[in-house]
């Protein structure tokens, strides 16, 4: 079965047992994000450094299918405390990643077990369930900067 | 009716070579298995023929040119009014062609805005259409976004005020609250004749007698129900009702609605320019009466054809058949996902009163991972909010898996789904 190139073991994995579920005070910015052919939402909030430069929390809460939750745990684990540089090197990754049609060697420096994400790229419907929770990161962090 | 008498009379295995698609194979070189015609249906070759017939043969601009071409498709593009007229016994001139039904719904809403501003200006127009602040319309909690964001806008642009019927956590409409949300301040009443969600179909008569005791127009949105069902215009009680084609066997991009003929008298135009005019000079121009009036612009001709021959097709099979084998398939699909622990079905359970829109929940799993393992299996249904969000908001669910069938299906289809269901709680595991 081909379908086990996208619901990896390790996909599975965070789905069943998502890594830092839960939203955190506080936060600098907040980025409510819905995927409305399937109703998947998330909410991401970022707390950064005051220089700005460093994601010192990120948190999130989010309902919807296996590939969507996996994405935003594997995305806490990778972006969690990192650089604002790191996380956009990580989130322009998994873009490329998911935009290839699974033709890509993905850096697994970068995206951590995002790297089992790959086999999501041979289905276009599934591609935005993906990247729901990196696109909310990335708003949210660009709404704590602003809001500074 | 018993079960002998859902026993349907059709050859579906015939039926089915009509139908090209159903031929060719989809992931991991599986046959298809095609569960969503609620969103859109095959085409049987007789309708790809009859388009490609008019683009190979006559295709020219109907209902302008005196050439010999254009008299030709002229005809044929008056021929498919007639008999998709015809289908649901309503006179060629009170069938309108649009895009889609959501433009035939959006050209019910537009003309009472129209109206109500042509009416501002001094510009004489039938009463019944102008709307004021504090004015009604009635529309179902059930509604397909199409009948219910353009009454919204509408609403919004007017001050009229939306109301709408709520319905039971069964998903079938509670009647039982519509006598205090109509009054004589309700002005339009529109409803989906079947769910395109939940499968269950309204009653009409009520609804129909609800708005003539308050003098309300009554429209209905038709687009889950005349496909799959014998539907009689004059026995619905309505001033219009609109469907699509594609849901019909039809080709994509052609719509209808179909009116009384005071309705299409009275309703200024929608969509202005070409074709729908009697005279123009550059300060103003008059309008050609219904059908035309409503049909501005080339018109989708090889649609029209396309789409004439798809209601001869079903007139062929007989749309009592239609629906006896649907029905049949319906309580097939019914019983084997009541037999199957951990699935929830939505709306109704019995087979009686509703269409053959299935929609469901697999216990701890989401619609979209439950639709991709079916997928992988060739099997396509849909997964989402069907564009009716306000029916999960009542469900309390974010999405839902949905079957549909049409009378390509046999039972070797439900079976399919059936056990796919089975293997998609092994691929994920039970709750």
């Amino acid at each position: 079965m081909q379908l086990s190139n996208m619901y990896q073991e390790v996909i599975l994995d965070h789905y069943k047992s998502p890594r830092g579920k839960g939203l955190k005070e506080p936060f600098g910015g907040e980025a409510h994000h819905v995927n409305p052919t399937c109703g998947d939402e998330i909410t991401v909030r970022v707390q950064l450094s005051k220089d700005g430069k460093t994601i010192e929390k990120l948190s999130y809460d989010s309902t919807g299918c296996s590939i969507s939750q996996a994405s935003a745990s594997i995305m806490f684990e990778q972006v969690d405390g990192k650089k604002i540089d790191e996380f956009n090197q990580s989130s322009d990754e998994f873009l490329a990643m998911m935009q290839s049609k699974g033709n890509f060697e993905p850096n697994e420096d970068l995206l951590g077990d995002g790297v089992s994400m790959i086999g999501v790229a041979q289905y276009p419907a599934r591609i935005k369930c993906a990247l729901l929770s990196w696109m909310a990161a990335k708003d949210a962090i660009i709404r704590a900067n602003g809001e500074k | 009716m018993t079960t002998t008498d859902l026993k349907h009379k059709l050859d579906i295995k015939k039926i089915q070579l009509d139908f090209p698609i159903l031929s060719r194979e989809v992931r991991n070189n599986r046959k298809l298995i095609y569960l969503d015609s609620a969103a859109t249906s095959q085409k049987p070759q007789v309708v790809i023929e009859a388009q490609n017939n008019f683009y190979e043969t006559i295709n020219s601009g109907v209902h302008r040119g005196a050439y010999y071409l254009a008299e030709l498709a002229t005809d044929a593009h008056e021929k498919a009014r007639e008999i998709i007229s015809g289908f649901i016994n309503i006179k060629p001139d009170q069938l309108i062609f649009t895009k889609n039904a959501t433009e035939s719904l959006n050209l019910l809403s537009y003309s009472f805005l129209n109206a109500t501003m042509k009416a501002k200006n001094g510009i004489a127009m039938d009463k019944r259409l102008i709307l004021n602040p504090g004015d009604e319309i009635l529309v179902t909690e059930l509604e397909h976004h199409a009948n219910l964001v353009p009454w919204q806008e509408l609403c919004l642009k007017t001050g009229a005020v939306l109301r709408w019927i709520p319905i039971t956590d069964q998903g079938i409409l509670d009647y039982s609250k519509m006598g205090s949300l109509i009054s004589n301040k309700t002005k339009v009443i529109s409803v989906s004749h079947m769910s395109n969600v939940l499968g269950s179909i309204t009653d009409i008569e009520t609804v129909s007698k609800a708005a003539k005791s308050v003098g309300a127009f009554f429209f209905i949105d038709a687009c889950q129900s005349v496909p799959h069902m014998p539907v009689d215009f004059n026995n619905l009680g309505a001033d219009a009702i609109a469907w699509s084609g594609h849901k019909m066997l039809g080709p994509l991009g052609i719509g209808l609605l179909g009116a009384t003929e005071e309705l299409l008298s009275i309703m200024p135009p929608f969509i202005s320019g070409g074709s729908m005019i009697e005279t123009v000079s550059m300060e103003k121009s008059t309008f050609s009466k219904a059908p035309r009036k409503f049909e501005a612009g080339t018109p989708p001709a090889a649609e029209a054809v396309g789409l004439g021959a798809a209601v001869e097709y079903l007139q062929n099979i007989g749309m009592g058949n239609v629906h006896s084998h649907e029905r049949h398939l319906t309580k097939l699909l019914l019983d084997g996902l009541k037999q199957i622990d951990g699935v929830t079905i939505y709306g109704p359970t019995d087979d009686r009163d509703r269409g053959s829109t299935v929609s469901f929940a697999l216990d701890g799993l989401h619609p979209h991972d439950v639709g991709q393992v079916l997928d992988d299996m060739g099997i396509a249904v849909r997964v989402g909010n069907h564009c009716a969000r306000p029916i999960m908001d009542k469900l309390k669910v974010q999405s839902t898996t949905r079957a549909s069938t049409y009378i390509y299906n046999d039972d070797s289809d439900i079976k399919a789904l059936i056990d796919g269901i089975e293997e998609v709680f092994r691929f994920f595991g039970r709750k």
